[in-house]
């Protein structure tokens, strides 16, 4: 068979090859979020203590906006403690921390902030109108929204203490 | 005929893309729009689809979009501005994404040249006189083929 025959099927399926191991390297889960840079969509959560916390009237601060679950193990675990040290260290410096629970039970929801002792402001977004609107689509993740109510960053999965500390500079 | 299989074709195709909607009700409009959203939990599914609690989250925000009375365009236009271009299970026909498109006609159009191809071939080769493939008549028969083709022929 001439040489040029031979090479028909490698060099006809060789970019389709590429073009999948491409695919296969990225990670779904690994989705850019459209939001970073705009302004973060307004929103208005129940809090489990009764009151009511908005957007609006967190303009001017630094917000750290976490969405979470009771199910959510390991990772809301592992984060919930960063997160409490980094509403203690950071309050008194313009900065709010807000927890978003997302299909979750109410009782449940309560006791895990019963359990880590959160006393940062956090409510339910029982028809997840909150958490469709800031494209989320998993459980733990955190929105950094700066003091001109931009969305700095975009966390996926638990938060570590230096992470936090890291974006919460960059937005002082 | 096949002018006939291609025009029906090509209007299968064009009415498949045009998807008329007049006439159709909430439900349905609503099950129509989640079918063309990826959940995002379960990625391989559609909002419609997926018994995911985000997407029936999802479906009702569909819904309750369509009774304010927000068109088809404004609400899968609401869900890329969130989620990005990946919300739809359907690439978006611009740009690097009509490789999605065009692809798989094009790998039809091919297997279908190739198939031709290997057949016409194979249908010349049969056709092509034996006689240069045959090995040269043994001299032993020679003078024996001749005697029985003069009786056959009387």
């Amino acid at each position: 068979m001439a040489t040029w025959k031979k090479l028909i099927v490698p060099i006809a399926v060789t970019p389709i090859l590429l073009l999948l191991a491409y695919g296969f390297k990225t990670n779904p889960r690994e989705v850019p979020s459209p939001l970073i840079g705009r302004t973060a969509p307004p929103f208005a959560l129940s809090r489990f203590d009764g009151g009511t916390t908005g957007l609006e009237q967190l303009r001017g601060k630094a917000v750290v906006l976490n969405f979470w679950a009771s199910w959510c193990f390991p990772a809301c675990f592992e984060e919930a403690p960063a997160l409490e040290a980094a509403w203690r260290a950071y309050k008194d410096r313009g900065v709010m921390v807000i927890g978003v629970d997302i299909q979750d039970r109410e009782a449940d929801a309560k006791a895990f902030v019963e359990r880590f002792n959160l006393s940062f402001p956090n409510g339910q977004d029982p028809q997840g109108k909150i958490s469709i609107d800031y494209g989320v689509y998993g459980v733990p993740e955190t929105f950094f929204i700066n003091r001109e109510g931009k969305i700095h960053y975009k966390h996926v999965g638990a938060l570590t203490k230096q992470m936090l500390q890291g974006k919460i500079e960059e937005m002082l | 005929m096949r002018r006939t299989l291609l025009s029906l074709l090509i209007v299968g195709v064009v009415g498949l893309w045009l998807r008329p909607a007049v006439g159709v009700g909430l439900e349905e409009q609503t099950q129509l729009l989640a079918a063309e959203l990826r959940c995002p939990v379960c990625q391989n599914l559609s909002v419609g689809d997926s018994p995911s609690e985000m997407a029936n989250q999802m479906r009702e925000l569909v819904r309750e979009k369509l009774k304010n009375g927000e068109s088809p365009e404004q609400i899968r236009a609401y869900f890329v501005s969130r989620y990005g271009e990946w919300i739809l299970l359907a690439p978006i026909r611009q740009g690097f994404n009509w490789v999605a498109w065009l692809l798989p006609f094009g790998a039809i159009l091919g297997g279908v040249g190739v198939i031709g191809f290997v057949v016409r071939r194979s249908v010349s080769k049969s056709r092509a006189p034996r006689e240069a493939q045959l090995p040269p008549l043994d001299p032993r028969y020679a003078s024996r083929l001749q005697a029985e083709l003069k009786e056959w022929g009387q």
